[in-house]
């Protein structure tokens, strides 16, 4: 099969730096304070329910306010940007009865983002900028029953999850995305979903792109919402082969660390993460300034634990240019070589031999 | 107990969730009586299973719903869904539904070519996209595999077509080369035995990275109604396949006779039966069968109480080794009866009991799920004895007083026994200490945390299979990471003095990691730590004691596969020869240079060994300002700074070094000096030693001697070699004496650091000189002080007494030629080091593909060679290469003389 061109570009960075991927999407277009018809533009002046807070429709309507934050985060120092497209297929937007639209969403989304990669490219020809799709968790989990009085139930299955995620990986390659970035993974049966959807949409456009894996461990138990400890979700996902591993939402930088130090002690391929801006204050804001996260994170790089790090919830370009420049100080994580070794999962990892 | 034996490494697959192999799940199954079937598959988790096998084929099931609806029920049961399943059913329909209902990393099991290569390849390529391993059945179009060949054939052919063409990984491959019924009274049944172990052992050899797994309890289907027989055969069977490769099976443990147990006579004979070893192996065994079978079967064999019999320390070992629970309390009580103390029951017959376990584990006679069931009858025992210590502590007062001290135990992530720890535990608690347990699985986030926490004196790590140790090394790194310096207890089966030496130790150089060999040893230890008085000498003898292991291991390590000296050298580093111009140096003979200018030499020093010197390991100049190190190492480096203005201003040392050139051929692996041209006579003769490292043949290395960089005398080429000695310690003693107090050591070694430092700056400024201008073969080099230090120059400098020539008698042949104690004021001592130390000498190789290289340990055949080379005897070349031999003089001559 056929490699995005870009895949060479990109190995090459990720040999020479600390990777910088942007920082949240939420975060800048609330800052905005999007009314119900900043959302809804012209084009949907009608529609027959309530669209506020579908962030991805905004790739539809308000194009300039999507590609305002991409440009303000390669100024920032991003080398790779996120997709406005976390929610944008079928299961998310059927919330909003847009089901139909989840396809263009992607290709406007990923083409906002390549087109202000772009501009940056010829702006910094030293430091190519990249585009990463993101294709997020949906609203259902398919490991996890919603009616706690029937364990056995699933409100979305496997082939539910591939077939929406197939046609955003699609929609996402269409628009120019560079790498398809699975992440914030509550649920490892999800992402499985998404991960074999990804490979079928590469052989359908005969077209491979780099796949980044981001997880998220909830809270202090160092779990995913499913129940899995951080190697055994690499374990879960290492069949994709991914260009990098690693964890973002949920937890800031403190308290990431140790999940990041396990996969990175067991990880094989390059490690990402990007954590939020501390944890949430009482009214669900976030307060860590952009230097006290840089500091935050700068022992993870003395530690030689990363190889791809930004921001999620909470971060704004400030978080980015301070974390770019404790950056650059490193040399990315020397990928370990692992020794090959049947290596299972449940909840928890199992290494035979 | 050696670490990873094979018995170890066996994963037994728990099969009771299997409707094929359980009459009672697959009851379950059918009534849709899904709790009581999830309590099953709770039940084999709990008692050790380490995957679990669903199987939901049968007839009348809608096997496809059954195992869906089963996987979703057990992912919202966090205590079976911890470990990994094996979807298992002959239709490929029921494992693709099962694949899709799994969040971790399950195996296939299974896919063979039954249906040829087509099929084959698009299920292994849908196992790997769902992210799983598979079990691959010995099977092709012409059914499945009987014999050694074909199963060895048909398991490569799957091999071949799964990596190359699928791109699935060899270590997630599991074949089952097909167990079959024996002692069947067919014939060509009696070699299906070994058959799957030689099968097995070639598979292995072939194709290392896969795993061997198989259904054991067809083995003995001849035998059904015979359970003791049955059990034997599968012991017996285990028992070698598993020394052949066999990793991985479906047995029933519980049922599994131990090996040891076996009677004598039954043991050869299902041994003749499974090894094929005589022709009437069936029919001895059938004919001995009913014998064995006892009056009621396997339900007699339970009621054997005979062991009852025995004494008290005896049945609680037995109890122990066979997991026996029900007598465990009458047992423990008569024991605590007869000891003085509580305590000594522990410390006495139950240690006992388990220290047997340990060594029948070690040596693949007992399985873990076994030694999980002994671990519980030992917690049932200390259980019950609790109440007395506990009367115990209160009646001395112990309760008391303050905790003697506070230790931290757990048993590190990835594993799951703690009985050990559990023991280390309660003996410490006896002993006054206040111990903290964090339990079983414990990340090292978590111990660090809490002993952070809870101010703790010392961590205990307890661990039982292999994987542990790398974590252990990992949990010592981060409280280096971290800053701890307590002390590190390493204890549990699978560690030892050695790994706890080699491995650990060295990860936690702030504190001291400690092996604890067994539950006996750990309050000595722990009091030896805490003692104000003890723990310094207690440290440093288990320092030196680890520093001697490790010296030992690695030299035992090195002491590895060699080659002939014939064979080396036919391997030798190849030049090409015809395509080089030497390039002809621009004097002869030596030319000393006396009182270079220090000033010069400043800028030629690498500053990273100066720091190392002090102990502080960095990079220079990052050192300055790194995180942990950085203010002393800046301080260390401004002081240094002030003492090297004043060394340079004030002279307070003299460099004076000597270079020479001569004409040179190699002569095998000598290499000939001549007086001139054209080269009739010698004047001397420098002799190097070759590798002789066992490589892999597929990595196409050469075994290198300095001699390949010069030219043989046969090409006829006009080839030089050269020689150098320089110092910076002239006046060095003297400068020191005079300037800088006696008391100020700091000082002092600052400044004998500074000489060394000058010395091979010295040594760095000359080599430049050298290929510049007095060789002048690379006469437009450019290169920064950096690159010099990363050695990016052409041509080299090797030092005798180095790695590329351990031999330092080789420095007399340069003091001979260049007169070096007069030209310089070097001398050799008796032992071939220089005086003044601060002083560096070495040959020149100008050939742009000479390189360092460590000649390695060599073997008794280079060193008889070498010392007729040198006009040695053979037990001279020993005492000079004592650091580089690849045997043991004294005990080769000691055979030799026997």
């Amino acid at each position: 099969m056929r490699r995005k061109p870009s895949w060479a570009a990109l190995e090459k960075a990720a040999r020479e730096r600390i990777l910088i991927i942007d920082g949240a999407m939420g975060t800048m277009i609330q800052q905005h304070k999007p009314t119900e018809e900043t959302y809804r533009g012209k084009r949907f002046e009608d529609w027959k329910q309530d669209v506020k807070g579908n962030n991805e429709l905004l790739s539809l309507t308000q194009p300039d306010m999507i590609y305002d934050i991409h440009d303000a985060y390669f100024a920032a120092g991003a080398d790779i940007a996120e997709t406005n497209t976390f929610g944008a297929q079928v299961i998310s937007q059927s919330d909003y009865g847009m089901q139909a639209l989840a396809y263009e969403m992607n290709v406007e989304s990923a083409r906002l983002a390549r087109k202000a990669a772009d501009v940056w490219s010829k702006k910094t020809p030293d430091k190519t900028r990249f585009v990463a799709g993101a294709v997020g968790p949906t609203n259902r989990t398919a490991s996890i029953s919603p009616d706690v009085n029937d364990p056995g139930f699933r409100n979305v299955n496997f082939d539910e999850l591939r077939a929406a995620y197939k046609e955003q990986v699609k929609g996402l390659i269409e628009g120019g995305a560079d790498i398809i970035l699975i992440e914030t993974i509550f649920d490892t049966l999800n992402a499985k979903a998404a991960g074999y959807a990804t490979l079928e949409a590469f052989d359908e456009a005969n077209l491979e792109l780099p796949i980044m894996i981001s997880g998220t461990i909830t809270d202090r138990s160092g779990r995913t919402l499913s129940g899995q400890t951080a190697e055994a979700f690499w374990y879960s996902m290492r069949h994709l082969k991914p260009f990098s591993i690693g964890l973002n939402c949920a937890l800031g930088a403190e308290l990431m660390r140790p999940y990041i130090a396990d996969l990175s002690h067991v990880a094989s391929v390059r490690i990402s993460a990007y954590p939020n801006a501390g944890l949430p204050n009482a009214m669900g804001g976030y307060d860590e300034t952009g230097d006290e996260m840089a500091c935050k994170v700068d022992p993870w790089f003395a530690d030689g634990l990363i190889n791809i790090v930004g921001g999620c919830c909470g971060t704004t370009p400030d978080h980015i240019s301070h974390i770019a420049e404790h950056a650059k100080k490193y040399k990315p994580r020397p990928i370990p070589e692992i020794e090959p070794k049947m290596r299972l999962s449940g909840l928890e990892p199992f290494v035979h031999g | 107990m050696t670490t990873g034996n094979a018995a170890q490494v066996f994963i037994n697959v728990g099969e009771r969730t299997n409707v094929t192999g359980s009459a009672k799940f697959r009851k379950l199954i059918e009534q849709n009586d899904y709790p009581a079937a999830l309590a099953v598959a709770r039940q084999q988790v709990e008692a050790g299973a380490q995957i679990i096998d669903i199987n939901m084929d049968e007839g009348l099931l809608d096997s496809e719903k059954a195992m869906v609806t089963f996987l979703n029920l057990i992912a919202s049961e966090p205590d079976i869904a911890k470990v990994p399943v094996m979807i298992d059913s002959s239709k490929w329909s029921v494992i693709e539904a099962g694949l899709k209902c799994v969040q971790g990393k399950a195996i296939v099991n299974s896919i063979s070519m039954k249906e040829g290569e087509g099929p084959f390849l698009e299920q292994a390529r849908k196992v790997l996209r769902y992210g799983a391993a598979v079990v691959v059945m010995a099977f092709d179009e012409q059914g499945q595999a009987d014999t050694i060949e074909r199963k060895v054939g048909i398991c490569e052919r799957a091999y071949k077509l799964l990596t190359e063409k699928v791109g699935f990984p060899p270590e997630d491959i599991i074949f089952d080369p097909n167990i079959f019924a024996v002692a069947t009274g067919i014939e060509e049944h009696n070699g299906y035995g070994i058959a799957f172990i030689e099968a097995a052992r070639l598979i292995k050899e072939k194709m290392p990275l896969v795993h061997i797994s198989g259904g054991v309890s067809n083995l003995s289907f001849s035998f059904r109604g015979n359970e003791p027989v049955r059990e034997a055969m599968h012991s017996v069977f285990l028992y070698h396949a598993i020394q052949a490769g066999m990793d991985m099976g479906i047995v029933n443990a519980g049922q599994l006779a131990l090996y040891d147990d076996i009677p004598k006579d039954l043991r050869d004979l299902c041994e003749d039966v499974i090894l094929n070893r005589r022709p009437d192996a069936t029919d001895r065994l059938l004919e001995a069968a009913p014998r064995f079978k006892g009056e009621g079967g396997a339900k007699a064999k339970e009621k054997d109480l005979s062991w009852r019999e025995k004494s008290v320390e005896e049945r609680l070992s037995h109890a122990l080794v066979h997991g026996i629970t029900e007598f465990i309390e009458i047992d423990t009580e008569e024991a605590r009866a007869k000891a003085e103390k509580p305590l000594h029951v522990i410390e006495g017959p139950l240690m006992a009991g388990m220290n047997v376990v340990g060594d029948l584990f070690g040596a693949g006679k007992m399985f873990l799920p076994q030694v999980v069931k002994s671990a519980r009858v030992m917690k049932q025992a200390v259980a019950y004895l609790q109440p007395f210590l506990e009367a115990e502590k209160k009646a001395s007062g112990l309760d008391q007083m303050p905790a003697a001290g506070k230790i931290l135990m757990a048993t590190v992530k990835g594993d799951v026994h703690d009985i050990g720890k559990n023991i280390v535990g309660v003996v410490l608690q006896c002993n006054n200490y206040e111990v903290i347990d964090l339990g079983v699985m414990v990340p090292a986030a978590r111990i660090l945390e809490t002993a952070k926490k809870e101010k703790v004196d010392m961590i205990g790590l307890s661990g039982l299979i292999t994987p542990s140790l790398d974590e252990m090394c990992f949990v010592a790194a981060e409280m280096e990471r971290e800053g701890f310096d307590c002390p590190l207890l390493i204890g549990g089966a699978t560690t030892s003095k050695v790994h706890t030496a080699v491995k650990i130790s060295p990860n936690y150089e702030r504190g001291q990691a400690v092996y604890v060999l067994d539950a006996s040893r750990a309050v000595g230890v722990v009091s030896n730590l805490l003692s104000e008085d003890e723990s310094r000498r207690f440290v440093a003898q288990v320092k030196s004691d680890y520093a001697k292991v490790r010296e030992a291991h690695h030299a035992s390590e090195a002491r590895k596969q060699r080659i002939t000296l014939a064979q080396a050298r036919a391997n030798a580093f190849k030049i090409d020869w015809e395509n080089f111009k030497p390039v002809k140096p621009t004097f002869m003979g030596p030319r000393a240079f006396k009182n270079f200018d220090l000033a010069k030499l400043v800028p030629y020093i690498d500053w990273t060994p100066f720091f190392q010197t002090w102990e502080l390991s960095g990079r220079y100049p990052q050192i300055l300002t790194d995180n942990k190190v950085g203010a002393e190492a800046k301080k260390l480096f401004d002081d240094a700074q002030a003492l090297l203005k004043r060394m340079v201003a004030e002279k307070w040392i003299t460099a004076s070094g000597v270079v020479g050139f001569w004409p040179a051929n190699s002569v095998g692996d000598d290499i000939e000096l001549y007086t001139g041209e054209p080269r009739h006579s010698k004047v001397a003769t420098l002799h190097t030693l070759r590798q002789q490292i066992a490589r892999d043949p597929s990595r196409n290395r050469a075994h290198t001697a300095l001699a390949d960089f010069i030219a043989p005398k046969e090409t006829g080429l006009a080839d030089y070699i050269g020689g150098f000695a320089v110092t910076a310690g002239l006046g060095e003693e003297e400068a020191i004496e005079k300037h800088i107090p006696k008391t100020d050591d700091y000082s002092r070694i600052i400044a004998k650091a500074l000489c060394d430092r000058f010395a091979e700056a010295f040594a760095e400024a000359m080599h430049e000189k050298v290929r510049k201008e007095l060789w002048g073969y690379a006469p437009t080099e450019n290169l920064s002080n950096d690159d010099l230090i990363l050695e990016k120059y052409s041509g080299i400098r090797p030092a005798p007494g180095y790695p590329a020539q351990p031999d330092h008698t080789e420095k007399k042949v340069l003091w001979t030629l260049m007169d070096v104690a007069n030209a310089t004021g070097i001398a050799l001592t008796e032992s071939f080091a220089m005086w003044p130390g601060a002083s560096v000498s070495g040959l020149y190789f100008a050939h742009p593909e000479s390189h360092y290289f460590g000649v390695g340990k060599i073997e008794r055949d280079q060193v008889e060679d070498y010392a007729r080379r040198k006009k040695w005897t053979p037990e001279d070349a020993e005492r000079w290469l004592a650091s580089v031999l690849n045997y043991d003089p004294k005990r080769l001559n000691a055979q030799k003389v026997a």
